[in-house]
């Protein structure tokens, strides 16, 4: 990312510039209305910056079109929120199959990565359960697995633990590392956590829309 | 999973206003059917009408009549095949409430002009050689119990007197579009009758039915037939059958106006209720939407979801509409004389009517649920507060 600002009624990112490497665990922090989860937006193609540039893999992606963008979302991006973002009418592996619909992959070759997906974050025994039949860090779990399915380049995570207490919490910092390590993931996760930001590789301080 | 899967599951979110909302619809295209319905009936006449039929009648109006002596002439005329006439009779059967169309007829011709009428052969005979003797139609046979034998009173009133005819062929209309409501009987009886009771009304017509062997020569035919008469004590108007049969229908096209727009009014009720929970529906997920954003999901996916969404209710409920006109239709030709409506039915283009604008409103009813979620940028919607 180059010198990249962002601005709606007021600025929010002044000439910013960050390089995440591939296989990197980044970790964000700064404090509220930092602009931590503007930049994670900017970085994960939902959002685009007043001027500069965002370039993922190679993709200046604020050259593409909408559909493009959503395109290139669907194959190089992995979101995880805050609150999970299940969709409450779909059972866990319908949650995790949905980014895989909007590739060409057979509905067998989906079920197969489905069933990985769920088996990676522990949940290949809930598979049909319905979100609000879960707890809140299985909802977490299947949102990564969700994010995981179409084995995108990255990860942004946005307080992915903000909303669990602390042994979920900690199952999730565990899973988001083990994705690191062991898939080579590259992670970018905003976080006010600073036990979430010991397990990133590097950490970056984010205070009035300016990097440290 | 499809996408269709996924539809369906939102459409079932909310069972409740789901339900309602076909209900509604369904209501609604109901009420559209009938309507129609009622408007075709009205038109009947004029759909059921032959385009080789002409009719001619007194140019100062209807109910003047016409002398019989005209009938050679007009069969003279080259293009012309037959020519029968016929007399509007009325009178009273039972009390005034029991209407139908009573016409004393020509008994050689009137079945040739109108082959639309099947009557069994030794019936037809039958009719034809007894002067008393009538035709009825099999609807109004079968509403009043007539059978063959059977003796029909009528009052008199534009004819007056007693009058008594014997029952001797039941006619049945060659289509649902045929009226199966009309009794016939000997345009002679009357004019024997009129000789003996009335001489200035004897030999008198009411109107004459051309039968002409080409369509395309209806214009010139009428024409002659008209300059046959022209600056004669009854000048005549001659015209289509068609076109006869909507002058009856004109006075009441304020009400067939009428009808029409309510029809059309029902359909803006179906678009709203349909907008309104759509709206609501889209309203509720603009989060949800704004994820499936996140995750790849264009803007066409999104049009398909909401739109396939509102199409799926405005299909069940237009469903449940039609399947519901046909029990109300035949309810009301069960509690309504058939002599009131004699055709009443729903025609195909009624159907394919409701039912293009069930799916009509199930898109339009779409468009503005769609715009909003397209338009919505991700950022907005993730922080969306239903």
């Amino acid at each position: 990312m180059k010198s990249i600002q962002a601005s709606f009624d007021i600025p929010v990112l002044n000439n910013i510039s960050l390089s995440v490497s591939e296989g990197d665990f980044l970790g964000l922090m700064g404090p509220s209305g930092s602009g931590k989860t503007t930049l994670l937006n900017l970085i994960a193609g939902i959002d685009r910056p007043s001027n500069g540039k965002v370039v993922v893999g190679g993709t200046d992606i604020g050259a593409l079109s909408e559909t493009a963008l959503a395109k290139w979302r669907a194959t190089h991006i992995g979101f995880i929120f805050q609150f999970y973002n299940l969709i409450p009418v779909l059972t866990a592996y319908e949650n995790v199959e949905l980014p895989l619909l909007l590739t060409s992959l057979s509905k067998a070759e989906r079920k197969k990565h489905v069933e990985f997906a769920l088996q990676v974050v522990g949940l290949a025994d809930r598979m049909y359960h319905y979100p609000k039949q879960l707890s809140g860090g299985q909802e977490q779990r299947v949102a990564i697995a969700r994010a995981v399915a179409t084995d995108p380049t990255l990860l942004v995570a946005d307080e992915p633990t903000g909303d669990l207490d602390k042994q979920s919490a900690e199952e999730i910092l565990t899973l988001l590392e083990r994705l690191n390590k062991e898939f080579k993931k590259t992670i970018v996760m905003v976080t006010h956590d600073p036990r979430a930001a010991e397990k990133a590789h590097t950490v970056r301080h984010l205070d009035k829309g300016e990097l440290k | 999973m499809r996408i269709l899967k996924l539809m369906f599951k939102n459409t079932l979110r909310h069972k409740l206003r789901t339900s309602l909302t076909i209900l509604g619809i369904a209501i609604a295209v109901m009420a559209f059917g009938f309507l129609r319905t009622v408007v075709t009936a009205w038109y009947a006449g004029v759909e059921a009408s032959a385009a080789n039929r002409l009719i001619t009648r007194n140019a100062v109006s209807f109910i003047f009549p016409l002398p019989l002596a005209y009938r050679d002439k007009i069969a003279r005329i080259p293009g012309v095949e037959t020519v029968s006439y016929m007399n509007w009779f009325q009178g009273v059967y039972i009390d005034k409430n029991q209407f139908f169309a009573r016409m004393a007829a020509d008994a050689e011709t009137a079945l040739e002009v109108y082959p639309e009428f099947i009557v069994p052969p030794d019936q037809l005979e039958a009719f034809k050689r007894e002067r008393n003797a009538c035709i009825v139609g099999a609807d109004l046979a079968k509403q009043y119990n007539f059978k063959i034998g059977d003796v029909i009173p009528i009052e008199g009133d534009i004819y007056p007197g007693r009058w008594e005819f014997v029952v001797r062929a039941i006619y049945q209309p060659r289509d649902g579009k045929v009226d199966g409501t009309q009794m016939w009987f000997h345009w002679t009886y009357l004019d024997e009758r009129m000789k003996q009771e009335m001489p200035g009304r004897a030999g008198e017509v009411g109107w004459y039915i051309i039968r002409i062997h080409n369509p395309a020569d209806a214009a010139r035919i009428s024409e002659q037939v008209d300059e046959l008469f022209k600056n004669s004590r009854a000048e005549t108007k001659t015209e289509t059958e068609a076109a006869f049969q909507q002058g009856f229908i004109a006075g009441t096209n304020l009400i067939i106006v009428l009808l029409n727009f309510m029809s059309f009014v029902i359909i803006g009720i179906i678009m709203l209720v349909l907008g309104n929970t759509m709206i609501m529906s889209a309203r509720e997920r603009t989060k949800e939407y704004a994820v499936l954003k996140t995750i790849g999901f264009s803007g066409g996916h999104l049009t398909k979801l909401i739109a396939g969404e509102s199409l799926i209710i405005s299909i069940f409920g237009g469903g449940l509409g039609l399947a519901l006109t046909y029990p109300i239709v035949g309810m009301f030709s069960l509690f309504v004389p058939k002599s009131w409506f004699p055709i009443f039915y729903i025609e195909p283009s009624t159907i394919v009517l409701a039912g293009t604008a069930a799916l009509l409103v199930g898109f339009i009813a779409a468009l503005f649920p769609i715009q909003r979620a397209v338009r919505t940028s991700i950022v907005d919607g993730l922080r969306f507060i239903g």
